[in-house]
């Protein structure tokens, strides 16, 4: 068996390194001393959650860093074989936690693949206000917190607590729950928006614009974000595409794939929106273009939210009690906040799905998360990691 | 994107020992898959990386699938003389054990020409003793957590993984919690103590306290030999 240590990523030459950047910290042989090994975490307030880094250190340099995760594992594919189709709806709530209705959807897309149900156009559009939403959400969070890992205490984040509250409470009006929405079905959405849920999304679409430009007013041009970020975490974009990382931070290294436009599922081939790529792949290149995703996100909702048919919600020949999808599998993935969210399902003609397995987007971009740190220093990997945008209920499962 | 038959029929020319196999898929996502020898698995994905016109080049999902042993029973019809010297055919249900594998199941895109999928199966000889597959994390780097996953949960042994450590279970676990055979321990928490080499230090550090204990930790571990002093 191959022993803990037996692992040289940077050194073996098997892996394109990451590109050296500016703020790369050089290792110099002659004030060698010895290497310290700092465990960040579990408990760490910048760890986002319960996972550790064991940071090799040579004076304040990186030279190794292993993640290690686990800690909320609950082995969530085995609780998806032992229950029903639909009984794994509401756990696929609990992967990542701000973005409920993504996972709903990725997982209600890939059953639909399975079954080959049909969606009604009214349920289309709902689904397309929620998820971008929801990025909007996730977003003003992550951009929150990577400034309070920058040390930005309190504000900066309480201002995006705010304008996510307000789309927790359209959540919350919708689907009953702030955070756990169990919202979409196979074959459709449960409840029916009414004409004043519409109104109100219209509402906070209208003003989120004015949201985004007083935070950009504050934050974007802020000096010490930009010493702070620019230059820091060099992603570069064959690595990127090799190590499978998806979402906002393939583009800030700047290969345009983005699944809304590649899979164009649901109605996305009907809105025109633009996909922000970044230049260098650094830190904040990966700031920039979430917040630049957000002004398309607002530009497709105020589209979505205008020509939102009249219709049923769901597909007359998809039932819920008794789903029994005959024996096959299918693969389905969507766009999420994150990168790629994937259900792979395999179906034996039983109640339950025989193979339930969830491709997480924040678990496949936590690979590289060594090779953006190497050469840095301890605090610039605690940006790093919030620039990776992980949630813990999705890494472990 | 080329058909998936066109596909294998391409990579049998291009790889005359190798074993690639068509799986059909009946759900009405027809997503089709090929099923290649673990011999060459890894020759096999690095031309799919590469080739011009296919450009795989971004693996999105790794994952496993346990296929245990199944009992089927087919009805065998035989051919029996009877004692007047008549034939009569009696039909017989026969069993036969089909044996199970261990499955490796890669999802292939192509970030440069937006294509796929690609689906990529590999199968072990069996669940027990031949579990070892060749890992393709040299030719994807996303395979790298993936495919520890698949080694932690369903104890597939990755050979040529750089890093193949537990990565969502503890070090110290036993067992594959995937495996469609497993069952859960009554306590995970229990261990005897002390035991081993804790045992060894305890017995010299407080040997009046260890001869009570020793009576009672012997069954748990065999008292080391002590050195003979020169």
């Amino acid at each position: 068996m191959i022993g803990p240590d037996s692992f040289e990523l940077a050194g073996n030459g098997a892996f394109p390194a990451a590109a050296p950047g500016a703020h790369v910290r050089a290792v110099h042989d002659e004030f060698h001393g010895d290497l310290l090994e700092v465990s960040m975490g579990p408990h760490h307030p910048s760890t986002h959650g319960v996972f550790r880094m064991v940071a090799t250190l040579d004076g304040e340099t990186i030279v190794k860093l292993k993640p290690v995760f686990g800690y909320l594992h609950r082995n969530h594919e085995k609780l998806g074989e032992n229950t029903t189709y639909l009984g794994s709806m509401p756990y696929t709530d609990r992967l990542d936690y701000l973005c409920s209705m993504t996972n709903n959807w990725a997982y209600a897309l890939a059953v639909e693949k399975l079954a080959g149900l049909a969606v009604p156009e009214r349920a289309e559009y709902i689904r397309i206000i929620l998820a971008e939403l929801t990025r909007l959400l996730n977003h003003t969070c992550l951009a929150g917190f990577l400034l309070q890992d920058c040390g930005a205490s309190g504000t900066p984040l309480m201002y995006a607590f705010r304008e996510r509250e307000k789309i927790l409470d359209l959540f919350e009006s919708l689907s009953g729950s702030r955070m756990m929405c169990n919202y979409q079905r196979f074959g459709g959405c449960r409840v029916n928006p009414s004409a004043a849920w519409l109104t109100a999304a219209r509402e906070l679409t209208g003003s989120y614009g004015e949201f985004l430009d007083e935070y950009e007013a504050l934050i974007t041009g802020n000096e010490i974000l930009m010493a702070r970020t620019q230059g820091v975490g060099i992603l570069s974009s064959q690595l990127a595409v090799s190590a499978g990382v998806t979402g906002p931070m393939l583009r800030a290294s700047g290969v345009d794939y983005d699944l809304r436009k590649v899979d164009a599922y649901g109605f996305y081939s009907r809105f025109k929106f633009r996909v922000p790529l970044g230049a260098h792949g650094d830190v904040y290149d990966r700031y920039m273009v979430r917040m630049l995703e957000m002004r398309e996100s607002i530009g497709i909702l105020r589209l979505a939210l205008m020509d939102i048919p009249e219709g049923p919600i769901m597909d007359p020949k998809a039932k819920l009690r008794g789903f029994r999808p005959k024996p096959g599998e299918a693969y389905g993935r969507i766009e999420g906040p994150k990168g790629e969210i994937g259900f792979y399902l395999i179906s034996d003609g039983g109640p339950n799905p025989y193979r339930y397995r969830v491709r997480a987007p924040s678990f496949v971009n936590l690979t590289i998360l060594e090779d953006l740190c190497l050469g840095h220093t301890v605090a610039d990997s605690v940006i790093i990691l919030g620039s990776i945008d992980i949630v813990l209920g999705e890494v472990d499962r | 994107m080329e058909p998936t038959e066109q596909l294998r029929d391409r990579l049998i020319l291009r790889f005359p020992g190798a074993k690639v196999t068509l799986v059909s898929n009946a759900s009405p996502s027809a997503q089709h898959s090929l099923l290649v020898d673990p011999a060459h698995a890894r020759e096999i994905a690095t031309f799919l990386r590469d080739d011009e016109a296919l450009r795989l080049d971004y693996c999105s999902n790794a994952t496993g699938v346990d296929w245990p042993d199944c009992e089927i029973t087919e009805p065998v019809k035989t051919k029996i003389t009877e004692a007047d010297g008549s034939e009569k055919e009696v039909e017989q249900e026969t069993k036969r054990i089909e044996p199970g594998c261990l499955e490796v199941v890669y999802h292939l895109y192509s970030m440069a020409r937006k294509q796929g999928p690609v689906v990529l199966r590999v199968r072990t000889a069996n669940r027990m003793d031949q579990v070892t597959l060749p890992s393709l994390t040299p030719v994807w780097r996303s395979c790298e957590f993936q495919e520890r996953e698949i080694f932690d949960l369903f104890g597939v042994v990755l050979a040529g993984h750089p890093d193949l450590r537990r990565i969502l279970m503890w070090d110290e676990f036993k067992d594959h919690p995937m495996r469609k055979d497993y069952v859960e321990p009554d306590d995970y928490e229990w261990e005897p103590t002390p035991h081993g080499e804790v045992l060894a230090k305890a017995k010299k550090h407080y040997p009046a306290a260890s001869a009570s204990a020793s009576a009672t930790a012997a069954v748990a571990s065999p008292a080391p030999k002590e050195e003979p002093k020169p």
